[in-house]
């Protein structure tokens, strides 16, 4: 039987222990506020005018029409905007040589890609709005386009930006080791060209904004459908030349992010420009349309890529050499570097492979902007390795799974170094192989798919072994000269009912980040869960933070939630001492109330030390003041990222004569370090599975060789349906980080990193008895058929 | 995302109709389940002046035995032939073909009228009244007339429908005794557009094929009878069917045309496996039926 103070304690413990999501039933309700749910008065919308092709000058714009529109405002191009707005160019000082071209919310001369706003028009409705824009005029001369980023290097490529040169936006080289010699020495070398399509974020809600300019006081207030409200305050206030302080921007609740709501659209800009101008609200709520052609697209990488293995399988070294295709511009303020120099860093992360060449070349091209989406860089990364890894086990004849045993970082090798410079502290290849293997009834497994052979059913089981960058430091934005904060902040108060209200930096798209906030505060200072309330994303009344990005919500802002709470506790049991005339160091706070920390027996109830401290202060002693809030930052230190790792595996069938490829199963076990809320990170888990199956064998934003985006609607764009997707089964290893006390790593990313390899490696597990095999994603039916040679 | 601006009138009568018609040509268009004429003015892909409502037309909703066939209202529903007892046992093809139409919202609204005037290639229920040799009934200024389903499909979203036509209604003759049907395509993910679809009748008298209709969808620019590769199985005793004459006819009869995801030679080699498929599957049910 308990002993009564731990079953007090036990109440108060919400630290690994699986609490639905508190906005779930509100949202699943229709209860959510989204951006377009808000009304306001007065309020405006814009519809945009978009060019048609991928590269054109602007030869005119007439608006007269437009203009004559009952209920257009206003009308607005690509030159009027110029005198509205500062310009931006997406460079940051730590990718060196990394160049972009000027940039405004409208093309001004020349559009760049198809879908690139030119004009915008402002009008009483959206409807009135596309009216107008339909009556718009603009006069174009065709320019040649770069579509293919194969061609943009080439010396007779049309060059984008004049100004620049030529389409190189960035170079990395990366050495280390004897890489010649390995493969001179290698008694096997496994090879291979890997494409992966473009693909897109598709958020539920798509990208929403209601600029509201007030021109008394020069304040804009923003509700923005965004990941990052402070970095979008500093956007704004610098743009647009205001006070940073008389930039308010308030993320209510947001519908999906997955990367693609931190970056700088023009749309947005457009809209904030029309209501600092009128100084009335604008809206912008992105159609389907709008955001297939303006939401970054994703990946869009050829990697050239082999690898050098000894008899025994050892990986000896991997050479590597990947083009990516960006778009016309790299996306403002992180850059489109980013997803190039993960993907380069990240090839053979889990393996001990002592050499490694690596060639970046990321370019510009006629295309829709690409940059960070979920997993940024890792799933081409995990796709070479991996598929390389299988290629070279399959050629040596030995088992894929023991091949990836033989060749991780081992345990005794901690903290450990990758070749391209990454700091690992300790991660556990191991225990999550060994633990897959039993998950999968692996050999069970690869009996059933022998006899299934023998009955002409060509099933497929592929593995994937992985890291992720978590919990990014300083050194990922902010050193190169973004205004974008690594660190983030809780303000933490208990009110006279001795509940709890937690402001914090770090914000909630849907995956629970206020749950987990509130999870940490609740045992942190020894209160009822449902007495704690979280409040994001308002720059007015948060404490300044990075926010949401880059798996670190959890494992950043966690952190400063939990020392703040921690604060907030010494706090309170001062004054609790004070009034019971106790000692601080004797009390405790559990399940609500403070208690002697010897018996656990209750001493009073939050609510009683609420009432005295916040009415009744003349009670205490003079020169007493109870301290009823806290507040504290955290910014992680010693690595700079906090990486997680793990193992997936598919088992698939291919029907060989029609090429589709039916998931049966999908296994990961992975280590996010200590875990908060594991009904969470396994939905963080399959969520980010799906959308790596989907890049995998759905998801393509196609283009006609001139570079028309073809697929504009949820008919042309495959995403992945839940009639479609395995059962995905999701085990843990726990490995706490030592380097915050909370012991908790990021893991929105992991299942999105290594699910397209491990189907990679099924398909081609499955086609194996035909020597056929596939590399370019998504693996489409007829890209299945042609390797079979049927097509 | 925003439709130009349209006027929308609910017609009560033909004669109202025809005036609309007069009055507006061809910038007045008919909804009836607005299933694929929504989202196409959402677009402003489509512009009528006017959308010209028939839900109140008299005639054109039931289903109705007539003797020797089924008269199915060109407003009927999806759900509404899923549902119909008469169709299950007369004509039990559409009720197959229903269970693989897009989503169940699109078949709570969309319309067998609507959908064969809009003659999407790789739409099922132009093959499928092709297969059934249905007539489509018409009604128009001129009066009314009745087309081959086989004759009415001229092109991708082009049929045989002058200005000022509608389509009343579909009569599918009811089923002889002997006669096997099935329907099967290649999808992405459920419920979307067939990459290669096939509707098969086929007419077995003692143990013979005296008829087959093999009707083809998300192949060709629009839904097609393989009449080359229906030749090949008549005479065929059914349990010793042998498919590789029709896959071999056929793929030289159609004339594939690329879809987003798929290639000519990818659709014509589908096509040719789902017709070995579909053959097979339709022997052994009749096996298992009689057996």
């Amino acid at each position: 039987m308990l002993k009564r103070n731990d079953a007090r304690a036990d109440k108060s413990n919400f630290v690994g222990k699986t609490v639905p999501r508190e906005n779930a039933r509100r949202l699943s309700q229709g209860r959510g506020r989204y951006v377009d749910d808000i009304a306001f008065r007065n309020l405006a919308h814009v519809a945009f005018v978009r060019s048609p092709h991928a590269h054109a000058r602007i030869l005119s714009i007439d608006t007269q029409a437009a203009r004559a529109v009952p209920g257009v405002i206003d009308v607005i191009t690509g030159q009027d905007i110029r005198s509205m707005c500062q310009p931006w160019v997406g460079v940051l000082g730590h990718f060196p040589g990394l160049k972009s071209a000027e940039q405004y919310p409208l093309a001004v001369d020349v559009a760049r890609w198809h879908g690139e706003p030119v004009a915008v028009v402002l009008a009483e409705s959206r409807a009135l709005a596309e009216d107008g824009a339909d009556l718009i005029e603009v006069e174009w001369e065709a320019l040649p386009s770069v579509v293919d980023p194969e061609t943009a290097l080439e010396s007779d490529a049309h060059v984008i930006h004049p100004e620049l040169g030529d389409n190189l936006a960035f170079r990395l080289d990366l050495e280390k080791g004897e890489v010649d010699a390995a493969f001179a020495s290698a008694a096997h070398i496994a090879e291979g060209t890997f494409h992966f399509g473009r693909h897109t974020g598709l958020t539920l809600e798509p990208r929403s904004i209601v600029a509201d300019f007030d021109p008394a006081l020069r304040q804009l207030t923003v509700h923005h459908s965004t990941q990052t409200p402070f970095q979008m305050q500093d956007v704004f206030a610098r743009h647009f030349g205001l006070e940073e302080g008389s930039v308010r921007v308030i993320a209510p609740d947001v519908g999906g992010s997955f990367g693609l709501k931190l970056h700088v659209y023009g749309e947005e800009m457009a809209a904030c420009a029309l209501s600092i101008r009128h100084g009335r609200p604008v809206k912008f709520i992105a159609d389907r349309l709008e955001a297939f052609q303006t939401d970054i697209h994703a990946r869009d990488h050829r990697v050239k890529a082999r690898m050098a293995v000894s008899a025994e399988g050892e990986i000896l070294a991997m050479e590597v050499d990947d083009l990516t295709g960006i778009g016309p511009f790299s996306v403002y303020p992180r850059t489109s570097a980013v997803e190039g120099n993960q993907a380069i860093r990240l090839m053979g992360g889990p393996y001990r492979m002592p050499s490694y060449r690596g060639r970046l070349q990321v370019v510009f091209q006629n295309k829709t902007p690409m940059c960070q989406y979920r997993a940024v860089g890792h799933p081409v990364a995990c796709a070479v390795t991996e598929g390389l890894v299988d290629q070279a086990a399959h050629a040596l004849g030995i088992d894929p799974l023991e091949m990836r045993r033989r060749n991780v970082v081992t345990q005794d090798m901690y903290p450990h170094t990758s070749p391209t410079g990454y700091v690992f502290e300790r991660l556990s290849h191991e225990e999550c192989h060994a633990r897959l293997a039993e998950m999968m009834n692996y050999e069970r497994l690869r009996r059933e798919q022998a006899e299934a052979r023998e009955r002409g059913v060509y099933r497929g089981i592929g593995f994937a072994t992985f890291i992720e960058i978590t919990n990014p430091g300083p050194a990922f934005y902010g050193v190169g000269g973004a205004r974008i904060s690594a660190q983030d902040g809780c303000v933490m108060k208990m009110e006279p009912s001795g509940d709890i209200r937690v402001m914090v930096s770090v914000t909630e798209q849907g995956q629970g980040t206020e749950t987990i906030m509130a999870q940490i505060a609740a045992t942190h200072l020894g209160v009822p869960l449902e007495r704690v309330r979280v409040y994001t994303g308002d720059t007015q009344t948060s404490p300044y933070g990075g926010a949401t990005w880059a798996s670190r919500g959890a494992g950043i802002g966690g952190v400063a939630v939990m020392k703040t709470a921690e604060a907030l506790k010494e706090n309170l049991l001062t004054v609790a001492a004070t009034i019971l005339q106790a000692q601080p160091g004797e009390l405790d706070i559990s399940a609500g109330a403070v208690v002697s920390r010897a018996s656990g027996e209750e001493r009073m109830p939050l609510s009683e030390l609420g009432r005295i401290a916040y009415f009744r202060p003349d009670t205490l002693p003079a020169g007493f003041h109870a301290e009823l809030t806290a507040a504290r930052h955290y910014v992680p230190q010693g690595y700079p990222f906090a990486f997680t790792n793990g193992v997936q595996a598919s088992h698939l069938e291919v029907d060989i004569e029609t090429g589709q490829v039916r998931l049966l199963d999908h296994w990961v076990v992975e280590d996010c370090g200590r875990i908060i809320n594991p009904l969470l990170v396994d939905e963080q888990i399959r969520g980010g599975v799906v959308q790596g199956l989907g890049g995998a064998l759905f998801e393509e934003c196609l283009y006609s060789p001139e570079g028309q985006l073809l697929c504009g609607t949820m008919a042309d764009y495959l995403t992945p349906m839940a009639a479609e997707m395995p059962d995905i089964h999701v085990g843990h290893v726990e490995t706490p980080t030592e380097t915050s006390p909370l012991g908790a790593k990021g893991v929105g990313e992991a299942g999105t990193a290594a699910a397209p390899a491990a189907v990679m490696n099924a398909i081609n597990d499955a086609l194996s008895p035909f020597g056929a095999s596939v590399s370019r994603m998504p693996f489409t039916p007829e890209r299945v058929l042609r390797a079979l040679g049927k097509v | 995302m925003k439709a130009a601006p349209f006027d929308y009138v609910r017609v009560s009568c033909f004669e109202e109709m025809q005036e609309i018609f007069a009055a507006h040509g061809d910038d007045a268009q008919v909804i009836a389940g607005g299933q694929s004429l929504i989202p196409a003015m959402a677009m402003r892909m489509a512009r009528p002046s006017v959308l010209l409502d028939i839900a109140g037309l008299p005639g054109l909703s039931g289903i109705e035995d007539t003797g020797d066939a089924i008269r199915i209202g060109a407003m009927a529903r999806y759900v509404d032939l899923r549902e119909s007892a008469l169709l299950a046992t007369h004509v039990p093809l559409i009720r197959d073909a229903v269970a693989l139409i897009a989503h169940e919202a699109i078949r709570s609204r969309g319309t067998i009228g609507g959908n064969l005037a809009h003659a999407d290639p790789a739409s099922e229920m132009p093959a499928v009244v092709q297969a059934l040799d249905a007539r489509i009934d018409i009604r128009g200024p001129e009066g009314q007339r009745s087309v081959p389903a086989a004759e009415f499909f001229l092109g991708t979203y082009a049929v045989d429908l002058a200005p000022g036509e509608i389509i009343v209604s579909v009569t599918v003759p009811k089923a002889p005794a002997g006669r096997l049907s099935g329907i099967q395509e290649f999808v992405r993910r459920s419920g979307d557009y067939a990459s290669a679809g096939g509707a098969f009748v086929l007419d077995v008298e003692n143990g013979r094929i005296a008829a087959a209709r093999l009707a083809c969808f998300g192949v060709c620019d629009r839904a097609v009878l393989a009449e080359q590769a229906a030749a090949t199985l008549v005479g065929q005793e059914l349990a010793a069917l042998d498919p590789e004459p029709a896959v071999k006819a056929l793929a030289s009869e159609i004339e594939p045309t690329a879809d987003l995801h798929n290639g000519p030679a990818t659709k014509r080699h589908l096509i040719g496996v789902l017709t070995k498929r579909l053959l097979a599957d339709m022997v052994s049910r009749s096996g298992k039926a009689h057996g």
